[in-house]
């Protein structure tokens, strides 16, 4: 209790902030408000950069839905749905989608209808052309009443062109235009028949929606993010059988998976970033502590009791924090702005009002960081004794380096800052935890490498001296003595710079090596094109199709279309589920297929493929594979039971894998696979994905034209989508990178001037007793040059070995090794650490010596 | 004040400091310790002037250190005013100190980032019952004034020179009105001259306040300024002598 009412007293508030000011004007305290500033700046900046991309990513993702939200229902939606948008200030408009037969010319087709209300689409445009091949156009138009907007499918198969009329229904339309893109087309990727777009006030003309007619019915509604989330909140409980509501977030799980690595990407380079920035703020409380030894022993002498001592200096380090903190907010803000007009259209254009959240996260990280490892350095100078102000020598080990409870207390705070930190930031436990203990383990691994370094290093020197150094006084030979003499400020000098050197090169191979790896998932010539509805007895055509059309051996997966009736003998419902794609799965039909082989693309997270264990592969169990996301969602674990009504019939197996899907590859995938021979009575149809140049587009008109009944799909939109956000997320991730590369230096500032005292002492001696300046140049240059490069040898392999751990662990990737790492880490290190190292000390050289030896 | 006039404001009895012998520092044991004080005894009386000389390495600062409480001696007792400072944990001497002794050294150890005033007011400011921010200022005001300083107070201790960064120190150490005084080699780092007008201060205000003085110093001259001179040769009180008083 005496301790929290002595934090209380007006003279120790007095005393601290007046030492906290001398202080401050006197640049003791620079590089710890630096380190906090950059700490804060960077969870703040990504922060805010983060909302930020989400909304652009919702936005987007709202395009492949043609609105931020869509109400689907299979029954005219009722006032309680619609009426009350207008509440929440959302624009909105309505599409009704059925099959029909079209005919034009004598000919009859089957097409899907849209018939579409004015405002229509939300998100996204339509796209036109006057005549099939020719070039389109974003339009903002709809067809007029009395109009229809044909795509070229249904108009090849018509054989109609721009300006014939066509029949529908009742109703005779004018062919205005050739319908070549629908944003929120793409995301309905089996709608099989060709699109034909009319006006909704032409519906009730056709005369035919009857009752019972099988429409699908949506309501599109957009508008302020909040607003919308409210809307959606309002409407959950509320909705019937047969409705369900889609939002941006529902996002096709293709460019879901994407936004998730994207934010891990960012999440990483901002929590690494944040651990250099704690380590700099410890090295540099640690200096801070060391040159107020003296001052404490004064306050000591006169009578400061141990408690007062720990008060004077707590309260400076939190109003430190509350000074850093909004600063650091403050900074992270504008380097977001700075973000933005950098990356220029990418990003929308309207700004999302800073979320609250960011901030308080801000603040509470310079709290947690000043707390957490600025404290504990801080906190040992109540041991200092007394006796200093009369025999600073034989006191010198006044930092003790037992540590006490509230100091190891305080580092637990700290830590427990950063495992909230990268849960927070990284959404992801696993990756936390593998970089988290990644980085302790590694840090202790390069104690004792650099421990071992530099006692190896002094044994080389004694031997060399001894056997063949002609010249005891060389440069290299004070160099390397110097490093060699206190072994310990060397380790503990080669394991900041290679803790700070290891988090950039891993930075490095996160930012190249990874996103690489990521956006060679997404090459050039990642399938594109999806062919559906392929018939057994059609494979051997469509193959050698193909093949004659230079477009190589497709692979056909199966497909069989089932609904899921009961998990573990409990039949399963809609209701059941509050989550809305929880809904949607269970009143939709299921893609099932079959393989024998895992796919590159997928990865067992839990349990174990069929091909593993059984000896006799033409005999395969009774067992279902599930991707992990939808067993997720529909609560589904190993060993339930499934049952699936395929064409009437009931089918049963036992879940035995549960499995990890990169959507992104955009290759054909299932969330649910059979081993072959299981599903091998019941109606299939195959489906294949390709890459399709641009320059051969007209083989689909050819494909469709030979085998009428496969429906060819468009991805190239989503395509662009994803591979927009990797363009963006690598820019936002050589942004942060810059923070990182900051709070780098920053340790290897600090690393270099917790030496810089003793430094300008024994320099100070040797030029008082002859030295040339040159030599102590040279000899500062090889002390840091081979600090820097011992430390980035260690650094180079710590993060070979993570960056490769994150990779196959975390990200699902290849690593790709790569040589340049260890010559950059040698290198640069060396080079880097030599000339910050010289530029960081050079008043030990320049300063006059009678100078720094009154004032030490 | 509840001191009996009788009782000696210090009592040194046995007192003893060893320790290890760094020369052989890896291979420390009990008989490898080099001894700094032997069995020292020391009476000082209330208002008392003592200066303790010897040569370098004498142990000369470990005594005054031991003293005042700054390091705790292998053996031996010691009663400041009356109280076992030996039975008092760290942050008990600390108050006691910063309750009953004065300070000066012979590198002045003014705290560089206070000024000449904020240095004078820091013993003051540390003590819980040490008035208010007003009284502090103006008893350091004072004080200053008192050693002539009076234009300098809003000056760093890099701007004064070492006689004036010394009489700032001492008028830290007068300014908790302390009963005992410890000095190390005051005039240490001074030239003759300034060294002289800093004993005379000190002087002064050790016979204003009727403080106690204990100081410890090579200058002949500034002790034979006290009532008692001892002298310390390896760990030892080799002589006493009294010299006459002023």
């Amino acid at each position: 209790m005496a301790f929290y009412q002595g934090l209380l007293s007006q003279n120790v508030w007095r005393l601290s902030l007046r030492m906290l000011g001398r202080d401050w004007r006197a640049g003791e305290l620079r590089i710890l408000l630096i380190a906090i500033i950059i700490a804060v700046a960077c969870v703040t900046s990504v922060g805010f950069f983060t909302d930020r991309i989400q909304q652009a990513l919702n936005y987007q993702s709202g395009e492949l839905l043609g609105a931020d939200l869509r109400v689907a229902a299979d029954h005219p939606l009722p006032a309680r749905v619609t009426a009350s948008a207008k509440n929440y200030d959302l624009r909105s408009a309505e599409t009704r989608s059925f099959r029909s037969m079209v005919q034009a010319g004598g000919v009859s087709r089957l097409a899907e209808i849209k018939a579409v209300s004015p405002g229509y689409p939300l998100r996204g445009a339509l796209k036109t052309a006057p005549a099939r091949f020719a070039k389109d156009n974003m339009t903002q138009d709809l067809p007029q009443p009395g109009e229809a907007w044909a795509g070229p499918q249904l108009l090849q198969q018509l054989g109609a062109r721009v300006g014939d009329q066509l029949q529908l229904g009742h109703a005779q339309l004018r062919i205005a235009a050739v319908l070549t893109y629908e944003p929120d087309r793409s995301g309905d990727m089996f709608s099989i028949a060709p699109r034909l777009l009319i006006n909704l006030s032409d519906l009730s003309v056709t005369g035919l929606i009857q009752e019972g007619s099988h429409v699908h019915y949506r309501f599109l509604l957009a508008g302020e993010p909040g607003a919308v989330a409210d809307y959606r909140q309002a409407l959950m409980p509320h909705l019937q059988r047969g409705e369900n509501i889609e939002g941006a977030e529902d996002a096709r799980p293709e460019v879901r998976s994407a936004m998730q690595r994207a934010q891990q990407f960012l999440g990483l380079a901002a929590v690494v970033a944040v651990m250099l920035a704690c380590v700099a703020i410890a090295m540099a409380a640690r200096r801070y502590a060391q040159r107020h030894l003296d001052t404490c022993a004064m306050l000591r002498c006169f009578g400061a009791s141990q408690n007062r001592i720990n008060h004077i200096f707590l309260l400076q380090l939190i109003v430190l924090s509350l000074f850093a903190g909004p600063l650091g907010v403050l900074s992270g803000f504008l380097a977001q702005e700075g973000l933005v007009v950098l990356l220029g259209q990418l990003i929308i254009t309207d700004l999302p009002a800073p979320s609250w959240m960011t901030v308080w996260v801000g603040l509470l990280v310079a709290m947690g960081g000043v707390l957490g490892f600025a404290l504990p350095p801080v906190l040992q100078l109540r041991d200092v004794p007394a006796l200093r102000v009369l025999r600073r020598v034989a006191v010198q080990s006044a930092m003790s380096p037992r540590l006490q409870p509230a100091a190891l207390l305080a580092y637990l705070f700290g830590l427990m800052m950063l495992v909230l930190l990268v849960i927070y930031q990284a959404g992801d436990v696993v990756l936390g935890g593998i970089l988290l203990s990644g980085l302790l383990l590694a840090t202790l691994l390069l104690w004792a490498a650099a421990t071992f370094l530099t006692w190896g290093l002094n044994c080389f020197l004694q031997y060399f001296l001894r056997n063949f150094s002609q010249s005891k006084a060389s440069a290299w030979h004070l160099g390397l003595v110097n490093l060699t003499r206190n072994r310990h400020v060397s380790t503990l000098q080669v394991m900041a710079f290679g803790v700070g050197l290891m988090v950039l090169l891993l930075l490095t191979i996160v930012r190249g090596d990874l996103l690489q790896g990521w956006a060679k998932g997404l090459s050039e010539n990642a399938p594109n094109r999806f062919v559906i509805n392929i018939q057994s007895q059609q494979l051997t055509d469509v193959r050698h199709f193909f093949t004659q059309n230079g477009m190589g051996d497709v692979e056909l997966f199966p497909m069989v279309r089932g609904r899921l009736t009961a998990i573990n003998g409990v039949s399963v419902s809609s209701q059941q589920y509050a989550d809305s794609r929880a809904k949607g799965l269970v009143e939709r039909e299921f893609n099932l297929s079959w393989a024998e082989k895992l796919q590159i693309d997928n990865h067992i997270v839990q349990g174990r493929w069929w091909g593993e264990s059984s000896g006799d592969k033409k005999r395969f169990p009774r067992e279902f594979s599930v991707e992990e996301g939808i067993a997720k969602t529909l609560g589904l674990k190993l060993g339930d039971r499934l049952t699936y009504l395929i064409s009437g019939e009931s089918f049963t197996a036992t879940v035995s894998s549960l499995r990890s899907v990169q959507w992104d590859s955009f290759r054909a995938n299932f969330f649910v696979l059979t081993p072959p021979g299981m599903l091998d009575n019941y109606p299939a149809s195959y489906i294949t994905s390709f890459f399709l140049p641009a320059e051969k587009s007209g083989v689909l008109d050819e494909l469709v034209h030979v085998f009428p009944n496969l429906t060819v799909i468009d991805i190239t939109a989503i395509m662009d989508q994803v591979r927009l956000i990797i363009e963006r997320v690598s820019m936002a991730v050589e942004f942060v990178f810059l923070f990182t590369l900051a709070a780098g230096l920053l340790v290897m500032t600090a690393a270099i001037q917790s030496t810089l005292d003793v430094r300008l002492h024994e320099n100070a001696v040797l030029r008082a007793l002859g030295a040339r300046r040159r030599r102590l140049w040279q000899s500062l240059a090889v002390e840091f040059f081979s600090l820097g490069a011992l430390a980035g040898l260690l650094a180079a392999f710590f993060a070979s070995v993570l960056g490769a751990v994150i990779a196959y662990r975390v990200l699902e990737m290849d690593y790709l090794f790569s040589p340049w790492l260890w010559v950059w880490g040698l290198l640069g290190g060396g080079v880097g650490v030599g000339l910050a190292g010289i530029i960081g000390t050079r008043q030990v050289v320049n300063s006059p010596p009678l100078a720094v030896l009154q004032k030490l | 004040m509840s001191e009996s006039v009788n009782q000696p404001i210090l009592l040194v009895e046995g007192l003893g400091k060893n320790v290890a012998n760094h020369a052989n520092r890896e291979h420390v044991s009990a008989d490898d310790e080099l001894v700094i004080l032997h069995d020292i005894d020391l009476c000082i009386q209330r208002g008392d002037s003592v200066a303790i000389v010897g040569p370098s390495g004498s142990g000369k600062s470990t005594l005054l250190g031991l003293m005042a409480g700054l390091d705790v001696p292998t053996r031996g007792t010691i009663f400041l005013d009356g109280k076992n400072i030996l039975q008092l944990n760290e942050d008990e001497r600390a108050a006691l100190r910063g309750e009953k002794i004065g300070f000066v050294f012979q590198s002045f150890q003014l705290l560089p980032s206070f000024t000449a005033l904020e240095n004078v007011m820091l013993p003051l400011e540390l003590q819980d019952n040490g008035g208010t921010y007003a009284q502090a200022r103006e008893q350091a005001g004072q004080l200053l004034a008192r050693v002539g300083l009076s234009e300098r107070e809003h000056h760093y201790p890099s701007q004064l020179s070492g006689g004036e960064q010394q009489r700032v120190a001492i008028a830290r150490a007068f300014v908790s009105k302390p009963s005992l005084l410890f000095a190390d080699e005051p005039t240490g780092n001074l030239d003759t001259h300034t060294g002289q007008q800093v004993i005379d201060f000190m002087f002064e205000l050790n016979r204003e306040q009727d403080t106690t003085l204990v100081l410890v110093t090579h200058d002949h001259v500034l002790a034979n300024r006290c009532a008692r001179v001892l002298e310390l040769q390896d760990g030892q009180f080799c002589r006493a002598a009294k010299v006459e008083q002023g």
